[in-house]
């Protein structure tokens, strides 16, 4: 370690101001700070701090999505292979998957963390690790024969006007890898919805539909079991299928306090609200659903825990958490049920209350300003 | 009894180093005033380099109030004006003649005298700074009339000093000093005790005061916390506050005549050899407590706990407030790939480490910031060590932006820069709170002056 750290001393003059290669520092910082945590020691105000620090919290989320990674990949395989009506060893159906996914994922970090670092040398910033998990997000929701060149477009577009347009990680508004998969909803369709596109190179005979395609055509009778909804084994986006793998990444993130309970606990329970409501009513076969189906079906699971979370973009009191989860759940439910147009209604939900997030963050906060000027007012009295 | 307020927000640091319950004295030659330690105090000096001064001398006043004046701790020699940037005073040092002549502020009964009279003295005596008042957390206005008084009579800082000890044998000028405090409000005096710690029957048998005792981990021992759960403060209102080792010296100079500043200090922290207690008087040097004490040589030195503290030379001064002086190594260090360690001597308020695993756990903290400043993305984390009903993250930003009007609103005037130490010790993007506080305050007093 004492050579690695001996050569990155002799390379640093070069980075810094009026070096030969200043306007590699941002570039040159990230890949410091990532093998050696910065000697820099506390200045003003305490004296001790946390060893808690940006990239720790983005590992740990990280961490958290490797399970539901992983089986993706595997289903990937093992849908395709489904489809062709073979049924080949672990390993074959594994690696088929990865092998799909590799390539969307080095391009989505590529393009992703080559416009940070660009993006934090001209604002003289170091490259905040936000990527870190959006790069992994972005692969997980969209299906695995995605054209990569739309993957490309797709996150510069996320990242440039989801996120540095407003200033960068922490000043967005909506979640950047929501912004990728909307982008690519809206402008190739083709390739991201229907029945066709969510298993990989999928046999023409085979039905392809997920759960949620069958639901909204009527088709009832085609829906898998609640078992295989729940371990997984349904097409769909690569990392939302499998809604115990989530539950596993879901656990991670509440043990270690890196997601607030608030958001992920209000979205089941506004899903479950709303489910119920609809099973009350009962006009059609959709609203007779059972409610669990929803939990279960599509990106509901994984937009709870992985993307609804987003500290950022998320409400951020305490109480205004428990609306907007709430509301996100009972949305992403309505939108499915109603609208003929959008099987899925989880990216749009979240997106609209990102949107409004702050609205509601608003009221929170005024209602404390106004209990402290009443009781200023009691007192003057 | 008294009624226990329960605090769950908050979090307990527990560190190596708990100073032994032992009280050595210290010799100190050397003794020093230092102006930065009174918020918003420009000080105008009646000394010069060379002067003799006796105990209760003044050595400086405020230009701003001129009625406030502050006295020598000690007796002896002026040695030296030590002068920062731009000629800025930071210390008046004085060479203790070991002699303690005092000068004599004469004696009466505490019941004969009227507030105006007690103000009038302990402004005189340079006991008057030791009184504090909310907002602000400057020097109390000697015109104002607060709504009530608060002691605190614990602390629930990392290592923080056993108050109990500091009080001991001093009980007598303990209660003179509560009197004399109750004279000065229309209001009450809160004897603010730990419902777990305190058991000094200075604190529990104390007369003329109102006890309550408050329970749970940092910051239960906050004077903010105190007031927001007894008496809130409002707009406009005003609260005076103090802690034990002022009220004895008030006592003592009602009861003798003479401005007595002993202090008991703590001297605390891993990096100590013996951590104990010492009986010296105010603004001590440290170096005879230090010296051959250390273990290691790249320390940090603070006067105060390592929330709030003060970095200090190795031959440096306690502050005026400051109770205890904390030893702990410097982290100026690389620590390979240590964002992905699973860090079993690391400590975290989130669950990220595995030392989570022992909850008992004590540490030895460095003071490496363990990683760069970030924008502030982890939200709704602060509130988990916040006990207070106030937005911390949104006051931030109402300071940063400098909306006075937001920054009333959201509670300015009910917080103190200290209490967002916690807040800046679990940051995930190390913003540096309590001086963004600190600013804040001083913004919103210049306002209102």
């Amino acid at each position: 370690m004492k050579a690695l750290r001996n050569f990155l001393d002799k390379q640093k003059p070069q980075f810094e101001k009026g070096g030969k290669l200043e306007k590699l520092h941002s570039m040159f910082d990230s890949f410091e700070t990532l093998l050696f945590v910065p000697d820099k020691v506390t200045f003003a105000g305490a004296h001790i701090r946390d060893a808690i620090d940006m990239k720790r919290t983005m590992i740990t989320v990280f961490v958290s999505l490797i399970p539901a990674l992983l089986f993706g990949m595997w289903n990937v395989g093992y849908q395709h292979f489904l489809s062709l009506g073979q049924s080949p060893d672990f390993w074959t159906m594994f690696f088929y998957g990865f092998f799909k996914l590799l390539p969307i994922i080095i391009v989505t970090y590529g393009v992703g963390l080559g416009l940070e670092i660009v993006f934090a040398q001209i604002r003289n910033h170091e490259v905040n690790e936000g990527f870190f998990v959006s790069g992994l997000l972005i692969p997980m929701i969209v299906p695995a024969d995605i054209p990569l060149w739309q993957v490309a477009i797709a996150v510069a577009f996320a990242v440039v006007f989801g996120k540095e347009v407003f200033g960068g990680t922490g000043m967005n508004i909506v979640n950047p890898a929501l912004v990728a998969r909307a982008f690519l909803f809206f402008a190739y369709p083709g390739n991201i919805s229907g029945d066709k596109v969510w298993i990989s190179d999928k046999a023409d005979a085979f039905s392809g539909a997920t759960p949620l395609g069958n639901a909204l055509v009527g088709n009832f009778d085609n829906m898998p079991s609640v078992y295989d909804m729940f371990m997984g084994f349904i097409p769909g986006s690569v990392g939302e299928t499998s809604t115990l793998m989530i539950l596993i990444g879901a656990i991670i993130l509440l043990i270690t306090g890196i997601a607030n309970w608030r958001v992920m606990v209000s979205v089941f329970v506004g899903g479950t609200v709303m489910g119920l409501l609809f099973n009350l009513w009962g006009a059609n076969d959709y609203m007779n659903l059972p409610f669990y189906y929803h939990l279960i079906m599509g990106g509901f699971a994984f937009g709870a825990v992985f993307m609804a979370t987003d500290p950022v973009t998320a409400a951020q009191t305490s109480k205004g958490m428990y609306y907007y989860g709430f509301l996100v759940g009972m949305i992403a439910v309505l939108i499915r049920v109603f609208n003929p147009a959008y099987p899925e209604g989880m990216m749009l939900a979240i997106l609209l209350m990102n949107v409004f997030a702050p609205l509601i963050d608003h009221y929170v906060v005024e209602s404390n300003i106004k209990k402290r000027l009443k009781r200023l007012k009691a007192v003057s009295n | 009894m008294s009624t226990d307020y329960i605090i769950s927000k908050g979090i307990d640091i527990r560190l190596l180093g708990d100073a032994d319950k032992t009280i050595v004295d210290l010799n100190a030659k050397r003794f020093a005033i230092k102006p930065t330690d009174f918020v918003g105090c420009f000080p105008k000096m009646l000394v010069k380099e060379g002067d003799e001064v006796k105990v209760g001398s003044p050595l400086f006043y405020d230009k701003y109030r001129e009625e406030v004046k502050f006295t020598a701790p000690v007796s002896g020699r002026v040695t030296s004006l030590v002068r920062g940037a731009k000629r800025k005073l930071l210390e008046i040092i004085i060479e203790s003649d070991g002699k303690g002549e005092s000068v004599d502020f004469g004696k009466k009964s505490i019941d004969s005298l009227s507030r105006e009279e007690i103000i009038g003295k302990m402004l005189e005596s340079g006991v008057w700074p030791m009184v504090k008042q909310r907002p602000f957390s400057v020097i109390a206005d000697p015109k104002a009339k607060p709504k009530s008084i608060f002691v605190n009579a614990f602390s629930s800082v990392p290592l923080a000093p056993d108050y109990d000890l500091l009080v001991e044998g001093r009980g007598e000028a303990f209660q003179a000093g509560i009197d004399i405090l109750a004279k000065l409000t229309t209001g009450k005096v809160h004897l603010n005790i730990s419902g777990k710690k305190t058991s000094s029957k200075v604190f529990l048998d104390a007369k003329n005061a109102q006890i309550n005792s408050f329970s749970g981990p940092h910051p239960a021992g906050n004077t903010s916390v105190h007031i927001s759960r007894l008496d809130p403060i409002n707009k406009g209102e005003t609260i005076w506050y103090t802690h034990v080792q002022e009220v004895v010296a008030i006592g003592k100079l009602f009861l003798n005549g003479k401005a007595d500043f002993k202090r008991i200090y703590a001297l605390t922290g891993s990096e100590v050899t013996n951590p104990k207690y010492y009986r010296s008087y105010l603004g001590a040097c440290i170096t005879n407590m230090t010296s051959g004490n250390i273990k290691g040589s790249n320390n940090r030195f603070i006067s105060g706990n390592v929330l709030t503290g003060e970095k200090i030379y190795k031959d440096g001064f306690l502050g005026y407030y400051d109770y205890q002086a904390t030893v702990i190594p410097e982290g100026d260090y690389h620590e390979f790939l240590g964002w992905i360690l699973p860090g079993l001597n690391k400590f975290s308020a989130s669950g990220t480490f595995l030392s989570k695993l022992f909850k008992n756990k004590k540490y030895r903290l460095d003071t490496n910031l363990h990683g760069g400043h970030r924008a502030l993305v982890m939200t709704g984390k602060y509130e988990k060590v916040f006990p207070f009903d106030i937005y911390p993250m949104q006051l931030l930003k109402a300071i940063i932006v400098e909306d006075i009007e937001l920054m009333e609103n959201l509670g300015i005037y009910e917080i103190d820069a200290e209490d967002f130490a916690l807040c800046e010790v679990i940051d995930t993007s190390k913003t540096e709170m309590q001086k963004i506080l600190s600013e804040g305050l001083d913004l919103m007093r210049k306002e209102m002056s």
